[in-house]
């Protein structure tokens, strides 16, 4: 395996990384509120669907039009989490059937409303979705310059200003205390007079807000239409990177990182002498057996936050 | 008091998935109505699928029950294989990988083994159920070795049985068209010319018969005997199960093993029934999420598992009928992840039932009330 070929792998690798980090930290934001957001998956083929469609209508008019589609995967992903939220909040639903609920429901409602708006299973193809940037004179920098500012995807600089946000607005504002608190213990969150409820509103709204841009981001530079296998699985992908970056924005991005180079293995296997001879599925299913191996080798380690997944009952103690 | 209290639970719990399946309709109809389709067009087509019966424009035909008894018969399994983990307290959202490589093994048998039928289709459903068995012993094994949550790992056994599948047909069973291996023998197929004729040419075939033997098995396993017991209390309580001495970690293997059977049944009756071959696939096809949705439609039991079966198969099976009318057929899954999540709310349709009922004895008070007055006056 040369050098130059690494060098080549990168930028692919980190548009496959991008759409990862950014539903992963979308379910960091859920999860640390304290409530499981097995439905990332299902909110990312909501805010594909809505990136590609309004990429689609909007394309003739404005060359603005695949951002536009990113907010419209945005505000999407937000409102179809409020459906976790209030069911898992309000109604002290099962957290995992509420999400696996929404998973359902978005392949569904996702080719429905490709039916009445576009007549197929799928919207109709955009002619170009977001467009390769580099940046000049930092493209200058030897190796970093050509792994990191050459022909890469903007999406790819919003997932690691997001990892620094993230990380900032957890950990070291008073907001982000709250939001651990209620992760971690909400019935002592409560005693200091925190509004639960409300905390973990926002939580996974801010999780929907991500895992919906995550999946215009996926779209839009990955495929050219939104079908019902855009997303096949990346947002279980989010999940597990969560648990492999242990609940940590910067472990989040070293897990999105790795999912990234093992998705793009099977492109450039042929390339590589001691991986030519294995057949083409085996680096198909390589990124979901390596989450497997991750699991179990990070499984006793990785400690989550732990009121995660629980219902919040105000008379335990 | 006990015992009425606890009556009037158990009824409300039964009451609940009723509520939800009504709920679910009612938003269908909803969402029909949004998109500006008649709703009532769509309740036409699901009457089509159940009954065979074509109200508005009248006229019988029998296929559409056979149809319906078709995509039933996979989803009650995964049903039966979802809710069989769910009772011990695993959550088994693998049963789609489990079915993949039950019809994997199936095809293996029904091409390799040479045999008369009664021995050759008993054969390729027990390689059917012992893949799907193996499939859903790893997450139950890593559960109870690692604690590994088995959540994430069958979703992701799921996509690598998707790839072993295609991997195995194109290579080993050496696909030509690259979509589908060569044609069973005649004595692997579960088909039948006589049921076909008797349902109008529908697919209709034997494969019925192990889908209600293995509803018996599980309501016999759960209900009837010490093992099922020793799994209940594990997903009761598994400190207290530990506590009396059962075997918590070989309960959690077993549970998975034994869903993962059902699920590979389901694998075999589809790949000798449904078709005659093996075949790639290029995504999942969706029976194991529609088994989430049985299995907790039907409340983990065994008579509410077909039930459910039969209702969200009737959603698929009337798909064909309401795209002729206009109405794409993604509604039936729309309408069935709504159930899902207003079984999900059950505290909310709790809160509304009790307000019906606080409301109902109010206006019976007021009425025995103004009764009274009456009488006095």
């Amino acid at each position: 395996m040369s050098i130059s070929l690494i060098l080549e792998m990168f930028p692919i690798a980190l548009m496959f990384a991008a759409p990862l980090v950014i539903a992963a930290l979308g379910g960091l934001f859920s999860e640390r509120s304290g409530i499981v957001n097995i439905a990332l998956e299902g909110i990312m083929m909501v805010g594909a669907f809505a990136g590609a469609s309004v990429t689609v209508v909007l394309e003739p008019l404005t060359p603005l039009a695949p951002w536009l589609g990113l907010l419209a995967g945005i505000s999407a992903g937000m409102l179809f989490s409020l459906l976790h939220a209030f069911a898992s909040i309000n109604l002290k639903a099962d957290q995992v059937i509420s999400g696996t609920a929404l998973n359902i429901l978005a392949g569904g409602m996702t080719v429905y409303l490709c039916q009445i708006l576009f007549n197929q299973q799928r919207t109709r193809a955009f002619s170009s979705g977001l467009r390769k940037i580099t940046v000049p004179l930092l493209e200058k920098i030897p190796i970093i310059g050509r792994i990191l500012f050459r022909e890469i995807y903007p999406t790819f600089y919003v997932a690691m200003a997001l990892v620094v946000l993230t990380w900032f607005v957890v950990f070291k504002t008073p907001f982000g205390l709250r939001l651990r608190s209620c992760g971690e213990h909400p019935q002592a969150a409560a005693s200091m007079g925190i509004n639960v409820y409300a905390i973990r509103y926002a939580g996974v709204i801010i999780s929907g807000a991500l895992a919906g841009l995550a999946g215009a981001t996926m779209v839009l530079t990955q495929d050219i239409q939104y079908t019902v296998s855009s997303v096949h699985g990346a947002g279980f992908i989010a999940l597990a990177s969560l648990v492999f970056g242990k609940w940590n924005p910067w472990g989040v991005l070293g897990a999105g990182l790795f999912f990234g180079f093992a998705q793009i293995l099977s492109y450039y296997a042929k390339d590589i002498k001691f991986l030519a001879s294995l057949p083409q599925e085996v680096f198909y299913m390589l990124p979901y057996v390596l989450t497997i191996v991750a699991l179990v080798v990070f499984a006793g380690k990785s400690v989550g936050p732990k009121a995660a997944g629980e219902i919040y009952d105000q008379g335990k103690r | 008091m006990a015992s009425t209290i606890d009556k009037v639970a158990r009824r409300r719990k039964v009451l609940v998935p009723f509520v939800a399946v009504a709920l679910g309709f009612i938003l269908g109809s909803i969402v029909v109505l949004l998109t500006g389709k008649n709703p009532l067009l769509m309740f036409n087509a699901i009457i089509r699928g159940l009954t065979g019966i074509d109200i508005a424009r009248g006229g019988f035909n029998p296929r559409h029950i056979g149809e319906l008894v078709i995509q039933a018969m996979p989803i009650i399994l995964t049903g039966l294989s979802v809710g069989f983990a769910f009772r011990t307290g695993l959550f088994n959202i693998g049963a789609e990988g489990q079915l993949m490589l039950g019809s994997l093994a199936a095809t293996a048998v029904a091409l390799t083994v040479k045999a008369p039928a009664f021995i050759h289709i008993p054969l390729i459903m027990v390689a059917g159920m012992g893949a799907g068995a193996a499939w859903g012993a790893i997450p139950g094994f890593l559960k109870a070795r690692f604690n590994v949550h088995e959540v994430v790992v069958t979703i992701m056994l799921n996509y690598t049985a998707l790839h072993i599948n295609n991997w195995a047909i194109l290579n080993v069973f050496k696909s030509v068209d690259r979509v589908k291996t060569a044609e069973f023998p005649a004595s692997a197929l579960l088909k039948d010319q006589w049921l076909a004729d008797l349902t109008n040419g529908s697919r209709l075939n034997w494969g019925f018969i192990p889908v209600i033997l293995a509803v018996i098995a599980f309501w016999f396993i759960l209900e009837k005997t010490t093992f099922g017991f020793s799994l209940r209390a594990v997903g009761f309580n598994k400190d207290g199960a530990k506590y009396a001495g059962m075997k918590v970690n070989r309960n959690i293997v077993m549970s998975m093993v034994i869903a993962g059977a059902f699920a590979g049944l389901a694998g075999a009756i589809i790949t000798t029934g449904t078709f005659s071959f093996g075949r790639t696939l290029s995504a999942a096809e969706g029976y194991g999420f529609d088994g989430i949705a049985v299995a907790l439609v039907g409340m983990t039991q065994a008579p509410g598992i077909l039930l459910a079966g039969l209702l969200f198969g009737v959603l698929k099976s009337a798909g064909p009928l309401m795209q002729s009318a206009g109405i794409p057929r993604e509604i039936g899954g729309i309408i069935q992840a709504s159930i899902v999540m207003f079984v999900a709310m059950k505290l909310g349709i709790e809160r509304i039932l009790d307000f019906a009922k606080g409301k109902l004895a109010r206006k019976t008070a007021e009425t025995t009330m103004d009764d009274t007055e009456e009488a006095r006056v």
